[in-house]
Formats: C-alpha cells, structure tokens, sequence
C-alpha cells in the first residue's frame, strides 16, 4: 500500500508493524510525531504494546534497558538534548547487548538553541556501541526501521536509525509500506532470545568487571561490531529480494568516471543527485556518495567509492571544534592516499540546497580548500 | 514536469495543512511525486509561516526548500512582499482577498479569492480564529490543470473524516467558484 505520510510518521508505523513489546519515550521536537503516533497506535487498541510514559530520556533508555533485558521487543525515539541526556544509557545498552532499536532525527544541541536538522547529536554519541544506519528519505526511514530490528536481534547489538530533522521527519512523501505479515516473516513474529533476565534460568546483567576481564569483554563487543556488518548487508539484500528497494552500506550516484565526488550523509544526497546530473549537462564529470552504514564505518566501501577521483569532498553537518569533524576523519583513516577535502555545511537546519553543493563542487574544482559552506562572513 | 509551490501564512491559519493537503490531493490525481513540509520557526499563533509543496510525474529527490516557486499562496494581503520573492516570471500568486486581479500591480499572473469569507461563513475556525486552508486550496485547480478540484475535496475529506471534512470541502468549492484570475 502507498500512504502519503511524514518520516516520523513512517518510523511509528514500521515500530509498529514490527510487533514490539515495549515503547518507552520521551517527546521532543522534531521526534515528536513518532511518539504521538505511537501513543496513538496503543490507546486504539491497534498495537498490544506497552507504551511507558516516563519523565525524561534518561529514564526513557534506562526503561528500554530494563524491558529489553527481560526480552522484551523494545523502541524508543528522540533527538538532540533528548539523545544528550540518555549519552550515559546508552553504553549501558550496548554492553549488556540489548537489541533496541531508536529512531534519531537529527536535530542541533544548544547552545544557541536550535531545533534544525544536524548531526551533531548522533555524532556525538558514535562511539557508545550502538550501530548508525542513515537515512534519506522517509521511505528508507521506514524501511530502515525494519532492517533494524532483524540486525539488532541478530547482532545483539542496539541500532540508531537516524533521520534528517524536518527535511526526513516532517515531509510527507509517498511511502510505499508493506503488509505486517511480511514484515513479521522478514524479522521474526517475536524477538528470539536466550540471553534474556529470566527467573527460571537466573543470569547476571551489566555485574562489576575489574580490570583482569574488561578488555576482554570490550573486544566481544568490538569483534560483535566488526561482524555486523556481514549481518547488515546480509539483511539490506534479503530486504532488497523482498520488496526491490535496494539499499547498499555505501550509495553512489554517477561516480564511476567522476573526477569530483561529494561524500556526505543523509537528506542532502537527493539534492546533490539533481546537482550531479545539472553539472553532467554542462560536461561536469562529478559524482555523489554516501555513507548508509555510518556503524559500523563501511570504510572499505567509502574506499572502494571514491578511490579513482582526483579529489573528494567529504561534507560534515556538525561544528567542528579544534579538530576536523567526525564524517571526515572516519573516511581519512579509511582512504589513505586518496585527495580529501573537509567541508562543513548545513548547521542548525541551514538549508543544504543546490547552491551549497555546487559550492562544494566548485572549490573542488578550483582546489579551494575552505571548509565551511553558506556561512556569512 | 515538476511543480513547486509556497505558501506564506501566519501561524493557526493552516498554511502547513494546506501543503500537506495539496500533496495529498497530487498523489489522488496520480502523480508518483508529491512532497510537502513546513519551515517552523518559533512555533506560534500568527508567526509568519512558510510551507512548501512539490509535484511531479516523477520521483521526487531534491530536498531543499523552494526558492523559485511556480506557485505561491498568500494568506494575507501584507505577506505579498516576502511571497514574490524568486516566483517565476510566469508564475502563479494566489492571493486571499476581497479584491480582484485588476487591484493588484505585480509582475506575475494572479488569482484571488475571498479565502476568509468564505472561512467564516462555513464557520471553519479554529480557537476563534478563520482557517482558511481548505478555502484557498479551491483556487488552485483553476490555475493548475493537473489538479482538479475532486481530487483537492477528496483529499479534504479524507484528511478531515465526517462533518469537518464535507464543510471543508463545500467551503473548498466556494472558493474555486469565486476565484478571479488574470494571466
């Protein structure tokens, strides 16, 4: 069925769709509609979750800890400080290796504040465990948050679906959906698991780890990451069989013989496309990619991407401090030898439009190597 | 071909959903894209407000905001200033008002339609206030073949179940009745 629905509303229908047990969440803009809805879902009967009103995102992440633990299918959704205030639970998740899934839509962290499309706060949050799939459009958020139950409950790892804030959230758009019966035969009708709180077969959780066994237990959860991403492409092919919507680690448009490429995340890949084939008319030879599987970082397939073209730019949506940002330095450490250029652009919602990515392009051209876009002086 | 639109209203007069309503209204007439999204600012009754809307036969990739529009809708008089910016030499302004086409001295094509009266005499309001979403929506079909006016009614009643959306759909039709335009 083909429904004319916002990336907020697609997030709650795929959660729902998903069968899960348990929703524990607090509201803030732009996420809101994912947890109106979901509300909504539950107090007309059409979900048997349950849906926990808590007091904040800390104890929102810190219920879906617990729920999880009893395995329970779990999912939440925030943006921005919500995501701030969690950062602590957030590696509690991902070291007790709890499957739940969240919806992040990105939105700017204050000061000033800001409630605009950024990536600032899951940025921030990149190294806490959780694996970080990005999104384009609202259906890929939909579908997406499907894909991320299957990997999480696979993996034992907790996914981050991350949504441009307004620009993904807010828009509606044709989403094509899919039927709960094979949504329920991709994933699996409920979560299977064994490592579970159970008091029939009693484990211990999250228990004091002294130094002579913590790196141990860390390089599990290193080793589980790096595996992931065998799961996750295994799961984004089995997702391709069943409804043709393809969606690989690493997506590139027109790059093959580009002598120019922009490396980015995000919404701003739809724009860049309409660029990309603006600039070809005029026997430009550029090319787009981005990054769908930010974690784990498909570094090889960013390699793979951009490793014939004379420079690349790598476009950040985050406020650099003191050092490069974040996007741009996974890819350095993964392209050694290949001409990168850093590049900032879209802060705080600034509109990324046709403008701002031919600018990219332009300085590539020219060798300008001036990092930040669409900035007045 | 793809259509861009804006519309320029103030907050609670429902500019957002009328957007919104105008996709739905492009996916009815069968068109594979249709977008629309609002750009909030401080979230406030009477705040100015800018929506966006895009139709095309094809898939819709570009997720930018509209700089230049084919189409704008004004929802009040003093909104023309900021909505003329970058519309199209042979665009389309679409102007909530009691007056007509001849009134106005703009460089572009012109519709207008008395958006609010025909709010209020439906009572389409909202905390006191005319909601005239639905009402200047009835303009638009008289401008843009591609969308009739069943598909903008059709997709008022399916937004708005019951009561609400058929008084919202009459007002609609009032509206595409009164409008006057000049090419």
């Amino acid at each position: 069925m083909i429904l004319g629905i916002s990336g907020d509303e697609a997030v709650a229908l795929a959660a729902k769709q998903c069968n899960v047990d348990v929703v524990a969440a607090y509201p803030i803009t732009p996420q809101t509609i994912i947890v109106e809805k979901f509300s909504e879902y539950v107090a007309n009967g059409e979900t048997q979750a349950e849906y926990v009103r808590v007091e904040s995102e800390h104890s929102a992440m810190s219920a879906c800890v617990g729920a999880s633990a009893r395995g329970a299918r779990t999912f939440t959704a925030t943006s921005s400080q919500g995501l701030m205030l969690m950062h602590e639970i957030l590696y509690v998740a991902s070291g007790m290796r709890l499957p739940i899934v969240m919806a992040n839509v990105n939105r700017a962290i204050s000061s000033p504040i800001n409630i605009h499309a950024d990536h600032a706060d899951s940025m921030a949050v990149r190294d806490s465990g959780w694996i970080q799939l990005s999104c384009v459009d609202a259906q890929e958020a939909y579908d997406t948050t499907i894909m991320a139950f299957k990997i999480a409950e696979e993996t034992l790892l907790p996914v981050m679906v991350l949504l441009d804030g307004f620009v993904i959230s807010h828009t509606l758009q044709n989403v094509s959906t899919l039927s709960d019966e094979q949504i329920l035969n991709f994933i699996g009708n409920e979560r299977k698991s064994e490592n579970i709180l159970d008091p029939e077969n009693p484990k211990t959780f999250g228990a004091m780890v002294l130094p002579d066994y913590y790196s141990e237990i860390k390089m599990q959860q290193i080793e589980a990451m790096d595996e992931s991403k065998k799961v996750i492409e295994n799961t984004f092919k089995e997702f391709g069989d069943l409804t043709g919507r393809r969606y690989p680690l690493v997506e590139s448009y027109k790059t093959d013989d580009a002598e120019h490429i922009l490396l980015c995340m995000g919404s701003a890949f739809g724009t860049a496309k309409v660029v990309v084939d603006d600039m070809r008319a005029e026997g430009k030879k550029v090319g787009v990619s981005r990054v769908k599987c930010y974690r784990p970082f498909a570094g090889n397939e960013v390699r793979e991407a951009i490793k014939n073209a004379k420079s690349v730019g790598v476009a950040d949506r985050v406020a650099p401090f003191g050092s490069y940002p974040p996007l741009y330095l996974d890819t350095k450490a993964s392209c050694d030898g290949i001409n990168l250029k850093s590049f900032v652009y879209g802060l705080g919602g600034r509109d990324v439009n046709k403008d701002t990515i031919k600018e990219v392009f332009d300085r590539l051209e020219k060798g300008v190597d001036e990092m930040f876009v669409g900035v007045r002086e | 071909m793809m259509y861009e639109i804006r519309f320029h209203g103030r907050g609670g007069q429902g500019a957002v959903t009328a957007a919104a309503l105008l996709c739905r209204a492009g996916f009815l007439a069968g068109k594979k894209g249709v977008q629309a999204f609002p750009l909030f600012g401080a979230e406030r009754r009477g705040a100015p407000v800018k929506a966006f809307a895009r139709i095309d036969d094809e898939e819709i990739v570009l997720a930018s905001q509209i700089y230049e529009p084919d189409y704008v809708f004004v929802f009040e008089e003093w909104l023309i200033e900021y909505a003329i910016e970058g519309l199209k030499k042979d665009g389309w302004m679409i102007i909530n008002t009691k007056k007509k086409p001849e009134d106005f001295d703009l460089d572009c094509k012109i519709a207008t339609t008395d958006a609010t009266g025909i709010a209020l005499s439906n009572n389409l309001k909202v905390a006191g206030f005319p909601v005239i979403n639905s009402s200047i929506l009835g303009a638009f079909p008289k401008v843009c073949e591609e969308i009739k006016l069943e598909h903008i009614t059709q997709a008022i009643k399916n937004y708005w179940p019951g009561d609400i959306g058929k008084n919202n759909a009459h007002a609609c039709e009032q509206a595409f009745n009164a409008t006057e335009v000049k090419e």
